[in-house]
């Protein structure tokens, strides 16, 4: 699909302008050295990249048809906003971004073999891209043999790390122990009911927390934990026994359309959410356009990143991205996470000095992004972000109130001892 | 298993689970219904079925977006509207695949699995391209959200029970028009001897098309009506395929009654295995019930009896 498709009816050359516009705020952020200097491209690219004097060459892989398409869109649109207004900079290195995008098709062997012929035929400096696990999976040994880099937005399971690429979203207890602390020191908590796809990450997640709940908190338990296929529709039976266990918090990972059943059915069966604790980590504003703010209003969502999120940068951004994709689009976590890639990146390339993929691995410790949408952001050497966790609180317009914000960084920790 | 709950509570399950079980069976007849008309009365393998579904889902969707902007005051009402809209638009689109592509195959049945995927892939896209790949949230009227408390345990959904009335409706229906109505005779006829039924008079080709309208027209319906407790989006008919195909094969392609006796034991056993088993469980146990009554019985349920 071309991005002309997605705008309607705006004229290139407005869309133009609405993008300079909208990177114009970004335009102050680096040093003035940036716009000056174009190094030789001998010197900064020394493995046959894609580089030449005057462009770079990225490779983005998303699904744009299929199954996944749904999600992956907004990363899609992120990364190329984040290309945009790079450009608008005047690139990285002196050079303009140019992005090959490949469709990896919902299909995760599709996934490897367009990794592949990005980085072997394209020569790209770079991959934005992959958005489920099983994906990421696929293209982790292509990534790892022919020595590319790949930035990767969805929060996820943890238990990886890799040289070559570099997690932007947030690991699994990044986003799972702060929720379930803040749950059980606000509300009072004591048991909890788990509810999940049938999948690595909803289990890795549950399991995750279930140990937090029964090893590192007192007086709580999980009375209940239950997974679905992908795609189930009926949740009448569990929904009952809900009403019987009465958990004081329901902790779901449901996805997909199955998260839409989920909630429509809860409603219907007088699960007040008002009342009922109900605390999701598979939930944006992404899912709540599909699910419907009324069946959802009430639950929390715990991510590190909230459109609603109330900072200059994130006001900028959230104006930037519905001028190129129009006013009706909605951000959620995944789709912020994608817009860090190609900005972390570009920051990485300018502290190496260098295109080249081993300078980069190195480089990315500590690189720091102060402009951040979510706010700053910092590489670990484990290559994961450090970020916060936020508590969004969903309102019947679909976007979410902030309830709660981390106080300080959280760490990450994709190998968690005594988590596993 | 039973040990946790008092005998109160036990009362209570099996309430609620009973009612779950027929929401479920109702849910499964009306998706089953119009392909078991396309599967078992032609013979077509329709595998865009979830599709057709789909495109009812959208029609709602704008119906429900249509209301809320021009005529606020019929909000209520508008699901009715959506209904009929939706059987129409799926039942046109129906009847204009059976037109160019379907007819076209009917010698050879297997082929029109292949096809008919074929269409299901194009139309997903189609609605990608169209309304975007991203998931919609279709507005429902207030009186269609909530549920009805029996006791302070018990409590019906009102969609549960609205769906219910839609599917007793449908498929009494459907019935009367197979087996009470002129056009439900030459059916039939068609069925049973595609070249007799030329011979004396009957119109195949009309008879076809219509069967094959109604179906879609039906799957229509049955995804407007989903728009309640499922997801509206490119591929969210994949979501019941599998269901509806295993209802209708189990329960014996030709017989409508076999649908119906195939939705009930595959819902009730789903339910109530749900409940006291965890859902993926519930699952694998249904559907290997499923494939060992099938071995033993490879023409389904219930078969009628045609010399061949």
């Amino acid at each position: 699909m071309s991005r002309d498709d997605k705008t309607g009816f705006h004229s290139p050359l407005r869309r133009k302008l609405l993008m300079g516009m909208a990177a114009a705020p970004f335009a102050g952020m680096m040093p003035k050295t940036a716009f000056a200097q174009t190094p030789a491209t001998a010197a900064v690219n020394t493995t046959g990249l894609a580089v030449t004097d005057t462009e770079v060459t990225v490779g983005i892989l998303h699904s744009a048809t299929g199954t996944m398409a749904i999600s992956e869109t907004g990363s899609i649109q992120a990364e190329k906003l984040a290309i945009a207004q790079i450009n608008e900079m005047g690139g990285v290195l002196g050079r303009k971004i140019k992005f090959i995008q490949e469709d990896g098709a919902s299909d995760w062997p599709t996934f490897a073999e367009k990794a592949k012929k990005l980085l072997v035929q394209d020569k790209v400096a770079a991959i934005m891209g992959c958005w489920t696990s099983a994906s990421r999976k696929a293209v982790l040994p292509v990534i790892e043999q022919y020595n590319g880099m790949l930035y990767y937005p969805t929060f996820y399971e943890g238990l990886e790390q890799s040289k070559n690429v570099i997690y932007t979203g947030q690991e699994a207890t990044q986003q799972i122990l702060e929720s379930i602390n803040w749950v059980v020191k606000e509300k009072g908590a004591k048991t909890f009911y788990f509810i999940g796809s049938d999948y690595i990450w909803p289990r890795t997640s549950n399991k995750i927390a279930r140990k937090h709940i029964e090893n590192h908190l007192t007086g709580t338990k999980v009375v209940g934990e239950e997974y679905f296929p992908l795609g189930h529709t009926q949740f009448n039976s569990v929904i009952n026994k809900l009403k019987l266990t009465k958990p004081d918090v329901i902790f779901t990972d449901v996805v997909g359309g199955s998260n839409v059943a989920f909630y429509k059915q809860l409603k219907a069966a007088g699960i007040n959410l008002e009342k009922q604790t109900l605390i999701t980590i598979s939930v944006t504003e992404d899912e709540i356009d599909g699910i419907g703010g009324d069946n959802i209003a009430g639950a929390y969502s715990c991510m590190k990143y909230f459109q609603s999120l109330d900072n200059p940068n994130n006001k900028e951004f959230v104006a930037a991205f519905k001028k190129m994709w129009g006013e009706k689009t909605v951000i959620g976590d995944v789709t912020q996470a994608a817009y860090l890639g190609p900005w972390i990146w570009k920051m990485t390339v300018e502290k190496a000095g260098s295109f080249d993929v081993d300078k980069i691995a190195v480089a990315s410790e500590g690189i720091e992004f102060t402009k951040a949408p979510e706010g700053y952001v910092k590489v670990h050497a484990n290559h994961h972000l450090w970020s916060k966790t936020r508590i969004g609180l969903a309102q019947k317009d679909g976007q979410f109130k902030v309830v709660y914000e981390s106080p300080e960084l959280i760490e990450p920790n994709p190998f968690p001892k005594g988590y596993q | 298993m039973l040990g946790d709950y008092s005998l109160g509570d036990l009362g209570a399950i099996f309430a609620m689970q009973g009612f779950a079980g027929l929401i479920l069976f109702s849910v499964y007849v009306l998706m089953a219904l119009g392909l078991a008309i396309i599967f078992g009365q032609m013979g077509v393998i329709n595998m865009a079925h979830g599709e057709f579904m789909i495109l009812g889902a959208y029609v709602t969707y704008f119906c429900s977006e249509f209301f809320q902007a021009q005529l606020p005051s019929l909000f209520p009402a508008y699901f009715f509207v959506a209904m009929a809209l939706a059987f129409v638009a799926s039942g046109a689109l129906g009847m204009l695949v059976e037109w160019t592509l379907i007819k076209r195959l009917y010698k050879r049945p297997l082929d029109t699995l292949l096809a008919t995927w074929g269409l299901s892939l194009i139309l997903q896209q189609t609605y990608r391209s169209v309304f975007g790949p991203r998931e919609v949230g279709v507005v429902l009227p207030d009186w269609l959200l909530g549920s009805l408390p029996v006791t302070d345990v018990i409590e019906v959904p009102i969609n549960g029970v609205f769906v219910m009335c839609l599917t007793t409706l449908i498929t009494v229906t459907v019935a009367l028009l197979m087996y009470k109505s002129r056009w439900g005779q030459q059916v039939r006829a068609v069925v049973q001897n595609r070249v007799m039924a030329g011979a004396v008079g009957i119109d195949t080709e009309k008879v076809d098309r219509l069967t094959f309208g109604l179906g879609c027209g039906i799957a229509g319906v049955a995804g407007s009506a989903f728009t309640m407790i499922g997801s509206t989006g490119p591929t969210s008919g994949q979501l019941y395929i599998v269901d509806t195909f295993l209802i209708v094969v189990f329960g014996g392609a030709t017989s409508l009654l076999g649908t119906i006796a195939s939705a009930f034991s595959i819902s009730q056993t789903q339910s109530t295995l749900e409940f006291f088993l965890s859902g993926s469980m519930a699952k694998v146990i249904t559907l290997l019930t499923v494939v060992a009554i099938l071995m033993l019985r490879p023409q389904g349920l219930f078969t009628l009896k045609v010399r061949r």
